[in-house]
């Protein structure tokens, strides 16, 4: 599939010369710092290259000055790259007329700012249509379609308001209906909930979350804060000093730092907070289908040094979970595996935070099954918390401790590399 | 050790002089332009009963700065009329109004040029200043020369005078405008135009306004400089009172034009402050 976006080699140079700067930094090798020096340019962005993914949430995080805001600003050229190309459903941007470069922004990206940047003299409904305005829509379908958008972001009843008269929060629900109402297919967001208080950026992500999951849009989401980049993206992008440190989902920035920057930048990430039951389940693939005899149950017990199996009906529901005890006398008696299942092992929903799962596998004496429905996805095993909560995947040794020892022995203790 | 002799003085006479004699067609036009504008306004003024205009103004100022304003410029105006200067605050009054016109038709766009370019307003901001501290009498002797004596001279000196600030402050509301409504809006595709006329002019409205009312009270502080050059009005009441050493005549002339600035400078502020509410 071809990416919706992509970024090669994208290079920001401010200063009165930036194309023959350009051409020293990329003879010379020379550092931000030394470019400064020497060169009297400073460093916006240096040799970016990404791709995003339609319906896609790619978020580039990075500190005050790593360039994340210069870098969403050349994907639509608020800002001129000085070197790269930018492409868009493989249209270079870089090489677009100003009018195909507005038409472009009319219709296909919108962006969402930091301060909201709403036009405090005119109304919600006339800020959302605003977009609408621009490409030449009359006054009734644009305020039509403005209205449907206002509702979908929950302010219905505010069109006649002006902003300032609206919180934070809800003005920055009008920023976002407002990118929404021309129906871009890419989302540009640029620390979009950087302005608002905790609780509020804690619904404002929800409801992104939300509405993402309807509209299926590419977002390229620009933060500083590491648990928003966590919560929303589907992967990140780490910058720093004009750079991509890093690009990868959040599990494997948090487990496998590229580099000292970036292991210092998510130590204080909480992973209990941050993974999931869906991450750090493996895939069940020891298992046995409910029409196999007590027999068959056994013998993959002892071939993968189980004390416990769980039995699947129609390819994937969970119909229970049988010891291998059970199993074995189930056997001797000639009993079909039904009359032996056991239901009281731990459920849990694929979103459950790690947090949650800890005093669940303390106490749990089978493995936790991670269900949607009645649909098993995945198996936690007590030691897979444990090891989830550690910076680097440990590789267990086979224990006693049922299937512990399966996943030990084919290295997905960590689990975190074991998605569905 | 002397001073070398700058002949700057001369220069300007000699540049002066060359404009007089090749330059005549085009003050021929603005002379014209300008005193078709003047003519009509002052003639139309002139022919307004003095009552419908007072019922006007106290009608205008009751919107814009309630009943009090709408009660005491109807007096003030009555009182005006009461001192026999009705004709003469007329003339003032066309003066002004032209003047202003001028001023804002000139002013704004230009401090949208100035706003849009640094290189323009690195041009424009030194010329604003010279126009803005050379002592009025200075351009008084050219605009004479130029447009010969009158109330075109007059209007002419007046712009001089009074269209900086709005130059000024057109310019500074338009920078003023956030950087991040800027970017929305081209992110959204706004051409220059659309961007000019959709957001910046609204955002920069308040500021505009009060450029604008202070071109209105630096034409009216006018008024007494252009009644030395025969345009008429107001201030040829003070300027007669000093002559004849008649105290009671100038302050007469002087309080109509008090009276005049009181009303405009109310009104030109409250528009701006109703704009800035609804803002």
């Amino acid at each position: 599939m071809r990416p919706k976006v992509r970024i090669e080699h994208l290079y920001k140079l401010f200063g009165p010369n930036p194309k023959a700067a350009l051409e020293k930094l990329q003879r010379e090798g020379l550092s931000k710092d030394e470019l400064l020096r020497r060169y009297r340019h400073t460093v916006g962005l240096r040799d970016v290259s990404f791709e995003v993914n339609e319906g896609e949430v790619f978020v580039v995080m990075g500190l005050s000055g790593s360039g994340k805001s210069t870098l969403v600003r050349c994907i639509n050229r608020l800002i001129e790259p000085t070197a790269g190309r930018i492409e868009v459903d493989g249209e270079d941007l870089t090489a677009m007329s100003a009018a195909r470069l507005r038409d472009v922004r009319r219709k296909k990206m919108a962006m969402v700012f930091q301060s909201f940047a709403l036009l405090p003299h005119r109304s919600v409904l006339d800020n959302v249509a605003f977009g609408l305005e621009l490409q030449g829509m009359t006054v009734d379908e644009r305020r039509d379609r403005a209205r449907q958008v206002i509702k979908a972001v929950g302010l219905g009843g505010w069109e006649d308001s002006l902003p300032e008269q609206l919180s934070g929060g809800m003005q920055q629900r009008v920023g976002l209906a407002r990118a929404l109402a021309i129906d871009p297919d890419i989302l540009l967001m640029d620390e979009p909930f950087s302005a608002l208080d905790p609780l509020i950026r804690r619904d404002m992500q929800n409801e992104l979350l939300r509405l993402q999951s309807e509209m299926k849009k590419t977002i390229i989401f620009i933060t500083h804060d590491l648990d928003e980049a966590i919560k929303l993206g589907d992967r990140i992008a780490v910058m720093k000093d004009g750079e991509i440190r890093q690009i990868g989902t959040a599990e494997e920035i948090l487990r496998r730092p590229a580099d000292e920057y970036v292991a210092e930048f998510v130590q204080d990430i909480d992973p209990a907070r941050v993974l999931t039951a869906q991450q750090i389940m493996f895939q069940p693939d020891t298992v046995v289908p409910l029409h196999a005899g007590p027999r068959t149950a056994v013998h993959v017990m002892r071939h993968h040094g189980l004390s416990s199996v769980f039995v699947l009906e129609d390819a994937d529901r969970v119909a229970g979970i049988v010891t291998v005890d059970d199993a074995v006398q189930a056997a001797e008696r000639d009993l079909p595996l039904r009359d032996v299942l056991r239901q009281d092992f731990p459920r849990v929903a694929p979103d459950t935070p790690l947090a949650d799962l800890i005093p669940i596998a303390a106490q749990a004496r089978f493995p936790i099954a991670v269900v949607e429905g009645e649909r098993l996805l995945g198996i936690i095993v007590r030691v897979t918390v444990l090891s989830s909560l550690m910076r680097e995947p440990v590789r267990l040794a086979a224990q006693g401790d049922s299937a512990a020892a399966a996943s030990g022995e084919d290295g997905r203790g960590g689990a975190g590399n074991a998605r569905r | 050790m002397d001073f070398v002799r700058m002949p700057i003085g001369h220069w300007m006479n000699v540049l002066v002089d060359w404009m007089v004699d090749n330059l005549a067609p085009l003050f021929r036009g603005i002379r014209q332009v300008i005193g078709t504008l003047l003519n009509a306004t002052e003639d139309f003024l002139q022919w307004l009963p003095w009552p419908v205009l007072l019922v006007l103004v106290a009608l205008l100022m009751w919107r814009v700065a309630g009943w009090r304003g709408a009660v005491l410029s109807a007096l003030g105006l009555y009182l005006v009329g009461s001192m026999e200067l009705w004709d003469r605050a007329m003339t003032t009054l066309a003066l002004m109004v032209s003047s202003v016109t001028l001023a804002v038709l000139i002013g704004v766009p230009l401090g949208i040029l100035c706003a849009k370019s640094d290189r323009v307003l690195a041009v424009v901001r030194p010329m604003l200043d010279m126009m803005q501290t050379m002592p009025a009498f200075v351009y008084l002797v050219p605009a004479l020369m130029f447009f010969g004596i009158g109330k075109v001279p007059a209007v002419f000196a007046t712009l001089v005078f009074a269209t900086p600030p709005s130059v000024r402050l057109t310019n500074l509301g338009i920078r003023q405008v956030p950087r991040e409504v800027v970017e929305a809006s081209q992110s959204f595709g706004a051409t220059p135009w659309q961007m000019l006329v959709k957001v910046q002019l609204p955002l920069a409205m308040p500021s505009i306004m009060a450029g604008i009312n202070q071109t209105i009270m630096l034409s009216l502080s006018m008024s007494v400089l252009s009644a030395m050059i025969a345009a008429g009005g107001l201030g040829q009441e003070v300027l007669r009172g000093l002559s004849q050493v008649n105290l009671g005549r100038s302050f007469e002339g002087g309080l109509a034009i008090v009276v005049i600035a009181m009303i405009l400078d109310r009104m030109s502020q409250s528009w701006g402050r109703r704009k800035r509410r609804a803002a």
